[in-house]
């Protein structure tokens, strides 16, 4: 088994994932078959060769600092689930003293 | 001939030639929509209001005489990744079941005039080989209903063999394009990467994802490349390099074209009906005088692996920005993490999930460099396959698929298996290169095969020049 139940906790949180329990064994079983799958990349010696991000060349791109018009504040929260007086709404973050 | 089965070329012939109207045309897919689409279901939205108001702007136009572009007046089906100015784009996916895009991709704007009769189905965020994984529903191939159209621009495929689009968009990261054209027995082609705008592409894998047509013949796939390639500074990724008029490629020669025949690509797994097909069509191409050339790309066989890491790994970085936040569906929780745990495990379907994990699992501190790392190396392996083999050949002519289209549900069970359905395509994301996929009749079944043809990077004119060739025999 390359990755195990608690291992599974822990990448579902870094995902903000929830594992249901009933769920727990066919993921577990899933994703240790996808992974044993993907071990075969261990057997190719890559000593010496530089990763490839992205296949075609690419160099920064600027471009000159000027203002221009951008998406209207009330347009972009559109599609908010939940706004208030122009801002985007969460529950609270913090605790209050 | 139904008008809703003609090509574009056709049909805008018999439209600047006022044989018929946009009107009339628009009128007619949308006929054909009412009649099939209950059985194919290639949409998640159908803009029918829409369309014929926009096919009266293109008849006004004609009438006032003036010159309308080579696709204007067309029925089109856009892939519902693609985003819309508002028109809902869901990506097949619960967590967009409401969201109406504030801004139109890039490719939208440049299709301006075609007439868009709907948003396309998908899996969802384009990660599938089958449609399946749409939150909304299966959409199912023309040509066999109980069969996949393939995936994941399986809604954009079946909706043009199926008659309900005369050309469509798709997005292609791993194959997405070109499988379900081989399934759905259409043409479709993924240019090279960063040759068309990715502004307003709901983001899969930022290194692999590229748009591309969706047609029913060769000339159609140039006059649509015509119409999206080219730079666009949204986009800091799409290249510079001046696009030809790839209609000038629709030359039926390919006398000295070298075409190579990778054999990692004829291999077991590969379906022997297809594997027949494929080394018929190189006949073909040796009888039009182009050379043929055996020749290794060994790194094949690691492609399905490096996919699969490295697609997964960008995918997870892409799909954290559904939060519950900015945009999309929310479900409530105690606190900020628990609202964002909630709306992501309860509106992102399986697959999508799974791919989340796999990437955060590879990118994670202890597993980074034995997977994500290992698989950009090899990434640049497989990348020297392809410069060492167009050292020799021009092009390379391989399978688009293992096998053609399998029956609805057949894989759902075993999403490697599913994987194991991009073998033939991914390689060529991987490096970045152009790739068509060209229908070559039918198995015993009756269901499509096709071939597809490799290029090297930023010449996919010669890819249009074979296809044309080959499609004109």
């Amino acid at each position: 088994m390359k990755i195990s139940e608690q291992d599974i906790k822990t990448v579902a949180s870094l995902s903000r994932l929830k594992v249901r329990d009933e769920e727990a064994a066919d993921v577990l079983f899933q994703l240790n078959k996808i992974l044993n799958y993907v071990e075969n990349l261990q057997a190719i010696d890559t000593t010496n060769i530089e990763p490839t991000t992205y296949a075609l060349p690419m160099q920064n791109v600027f471009r000159a600092d000027v203002v221009k018009p951008s998406l209207d504040r009330e347009l972009a929260l559109s599609t908010a689930p939940l706004q208030e007086d122009g801002y985007f709404k969460v529950p609270r973050v913090l605790e209050q003293a | 001939m139904a008008l809703y089965d003609k090509t574009a070329h056709e049909l805008q012939e018999l439209l600047t030639a006022k044989k018929i109207s946009a009107a009339e045309l628009t009128a007619d897919v949308l006929k054909r929509v009412d009649e099939v689409e209950d059985k194919i279901g290639a949409y998640i939205t159908i803009t029918r209001d829409k369309a014929t108001a926009d096919a009266k702007t293109v008849d006004d136009k004609i009438a006032r005489g003036e010159t309308i572009a080579p696709l204007e007046g067309i029925p089109c089906a856009v892939k519902d990744n693609i985003c819309t100015k508002g028109i809902r784009t869901t990506c097949a996916s619960k967590i967009l079941e409401n969201f109406i895009p504030p801004y139109n991709a890039t490719v939208y704007d440049k299709l301006a005039g075609s007439i868009v009769i709907g948003k396309a189905n998908l899996d969802e965020f384009a990660m599938g080989s089958s449609t399946e994984n749409s939150a909304y529903h299966t959409t199912h191939n023309p040509h066999d209903l109980e069969r996949v159209p393939g995936g994941s621009s399986g809604g954009s495929t079946a909706a043009v063999a199926g008659g309900e689009a005369i050309f469509s968009l798709g997005s292609d990261t791993g194959g997405s394009i070109r499988q379900p054209a081989s399934f759905c027995g259409v043409v479709g082609f993924k240019p090279t990467y960063g040759r068309v705008s990715r502004y307003g592409l709901v983001a899969f894998a930022s290194s692999l994802d590229q748009i591309g047509p969706i047609t029913r013949d060769v000339t159609d796939c140039a006059l649509v490349l015509n119409a999206i390639c080219g730079h666009d500074d949204m986009d800091s990724t799409s290249t510079a390099t001046p696009v030809p008029d790839f209609t000038k490629s629709l030359i039926a020669d390919v006398k000295g074209l070298k075409i190579g025949l990778p054999k990692e690509y004829f291999v077991k797994g590969i379906d022997p009906e297809i594997e027949q097909a494929v080394r018929n069509v190189a006949k073909k191409f040796e009888s039009l005088g182009a050379e043929i050339i055996e020749l290794s790309l060994p790194h094949t066989e690691y492609a399905i692996s490096t996919y699969y890491l490295i697609a997964p790994a960008e995918a997870a970085t892409n799909l954290e920005r559904y939060d519950g936040v900015s945009y999309g569906a929310r479900v409530d929780g105690a606190d900020v993490v628990e609202m964002m745990t909630n709306t992501r495990t309860e509106k992102f379907g399986a697959e999508v999930k799974r791919r989340i994990m796999i990437g955060n699992y590879a990118l994670s501190a202890g597993y980074y460099d034995a997977y994500y790392l290992k698989a950009l190396k090899v990434r640049t392996l497989i990348q020297k396959d392809f410069t060492d083999a167009f050292k020799t050949v021009d092009l390379c002519l391989t399978p688009t698929t293992p096998n053609a289209a399998f029956k609805i549900g057949e894989m759902t069970s075993d999403p490697l298996k599913m994987y194991l359905q991009d073998i033939c395509t991914v390689p060529v994301n991987l490096a970045g290169l152009p790739a068509i996929s060209v229908p070559c009749g039918v198995n015993s079944q009756k269901l499509p095969l096709a071939f597809q043809l490799i290029g090297k990077a930023l010449d996919e004119a010669t890819i249009l020049r074979a296809a044309f060739a080959y499609e004109s025999l």
